[in-house]
């Protein structure tokens, strides 16, 4: 048994290659350990005062966001409300006050829930996850680092040090929504992300969305075009219905769930084409759409 | 019971200090509303368990263990913490406020004196967690919308009142500090 609370990258990665797992906030390591879904691990090695990965970077080339930044930085900071909507829909609806302060964006992604809220927001941004050892550095998009519920590609000895998002494109927007029973401590029942980009004509030129809670992981659409805004709603109504691979479990039978994620679906598609034209429509857009009981 | 130290200004470890231990057990030092505790600990142990029983202090409770109901919310350097699913490890260096940090000596804080007044408490299991995560709505959001208080308030569960009461005492604290 050990225990170390690193100061420094350096620190928590020469732990991490001698056997230690990492812990940030904990919300999702000590939840797990005490329902018996992993027992807590013997070496740990506490993350959460290296400083260096706590910031989020802006640059000319996109975002750079620290593993460490929390939910509660994410959906208050005014870049990303502003130009990677979808990702702040999706922590401003994670838990409560109290979760968004201890749950990282690193823990998050690489807890590997499908039904996690900010998985689908970056993978219709086009994130990609940096995983770093005593060997090296790499970069990794998503759909390679998620592999099933829980599991990622990662090695044992690599932390998820930052999630990197290029800059979105001129009249191009996003925008995240999930079912929920209740505003607050909920898990997406299910959810859609969209990325949309105009065309000079106003017509949807392209379009990605991705699926929270229908799969062993969360998945990207495939197969949408380009067209008008009600042409490529009704596309991403359709293909997502038709290709969640939705389970029945205590919070939704799989054929709601199937149903559901199309409407989510369209309604991402549809919010996001109307923040590329220049609307502005306030983050989380579960409130400013009125889902969930109020 | 652990008895604390003396004094309420002992520099707490600093955030860069490391613990190793090859051991199952940790000693570390916990400053609980300003007063720093040693305490020996299993590796593994929660924050809200040795808050409750090696420091003494019981007002923050266990309700769900589970990181829904906000009964064991207590404030880690400023920001709100389920307790119970924190590793109080991972506490050593940091600042913890818990509902009977709010005190003024003898004095009830304006949200405790409040809730009462209003008729927010009535079983009053939820009321330390209430009470820990409108201290910080309030320190973040000193006027807060009814809309800005609900979500403050949204990791905390109570099962009598109808949060009513509850929202209504946050406002009039807000109203009364802005004075």
């Amino acid at each position: 048994m050990s225990f170390l609370i690193a100061a420094t990258l350096d620190e928590a990665l020469h732990a991490l290659a001698d056997g230690a797992r990492p812990v940030a906030g904990g919300s999702d390591l000590v939840v797990g350990a005490r329902h018996g879904k992993a027992p807590l691990p013997e070496h740990l090695v506490a993350i959460d005062r290296i400083d260096s990965l706590r910031e989020i970077h802006h640059t000319a080339d996109g975002l750079i966001i620290g593993a460490l930044v929390n939910h509660h930085t994410i959906e208050t900071d005014v870049a990303v409300t502003g130009r990677y909507s979808a990702l702040s829909d999706g922590s401003a609806l994670v838990g409560s006050p109290a979760t968004r302060h201890v749950g990282t964006i690193g823990g998050n992604v690489m807890n590997a829930s499908p039904a996690m809220d900010t998985g689908a927001p970056l993978v219709v941004l086009g994130a990609e996850v940096e995983l770093q050892s005593l060997r090296g550095a790499r970069r990794v998009p998503l759909h390679e680092l998620w592999t099933g519920p829980g599991r990622t590609s990662a090695a044992p000895d690599e932390l998820c040090v930052a999630i990197h998002i290029a800059a979105p494109m001129a009249r191009a927007a996003s925008a995240y929504l999930r079912l929920e029973y209740r505003r607050a401590m909920e898990i997406a029942i299910v959810g859609a992300a969209a990325s949309v980009t105009l065309a000079d004509d106003g017509s949807v030129a392209s379009a990605r969305v991705a699926l929270t809670a229908v799969a062993p992981t969360i998945i990207e659409v495939t197969g949408l075009g380009a067209g008008s805004v009600d042409e490529v709603v009704a596309a991403a109504r359709q293909a997502a219905s038709q290709q969640a691979r939705p389970i029945s479990d205590l919070r939704a039978s799989d054929h709601y769930r199937r149903h559901t994620v199309g409407v989510m679906a369209g309604r991402a598609v549809a919010a996001a084409a109307r923040r590329a034209a220049g609307e502005s429509i306030s983050s989380p857009l579960n409130r400013a759409v009125g889902i969930g009981a109020s | 019971m652990t008895t604390p130290s003396t004094t309420t200004n002992t520099t707490t470890s600093t955030t860069t200090s490391t613990t190793t231990s090859t051991s199952t057990s940790l000693d570390i030092t916990l400053h609980v509303n300003g007063v720093d505790y040693p305490v020996h600990i299993q590796q593994g142990r929660n924050l809200l368990s040795v808050i409750r029983t090696e420091v003494g202090l019981t007002g923050t409770k266990e309700g769900c263990d589970d990181c829904e109901c906000g009964a064991c919310m207590v404030l880690l350097d400023g920001q709100p913490v389920n307790s119970c699913s924190f590793l109080a490890a991972q506490a050593q260096g940091r600042s913890i406020t818990t509902v009977e940090g709010l005190m003024d000596g003898d004095e009830m804080h304006p949200l405790q004196r409040n809730i009462l007044d209003e008729g927010g408490v009535q079983c009053g299991f939820c009321t330390p967690g209430m009470l820990v995560s409108a201290t910080a709505l309030l320190a973040r959001t000193p006027s807060p919308t009814d809309d800005e208080v609900r979500i403050g308030l949204s990791g905390n569960l109570c099962r009598c009142t109808g949060y009513a009461k509850i929202v209504a005492a946050v406002h009039r604290t807000a109203a009364e500090l802005a004075d």
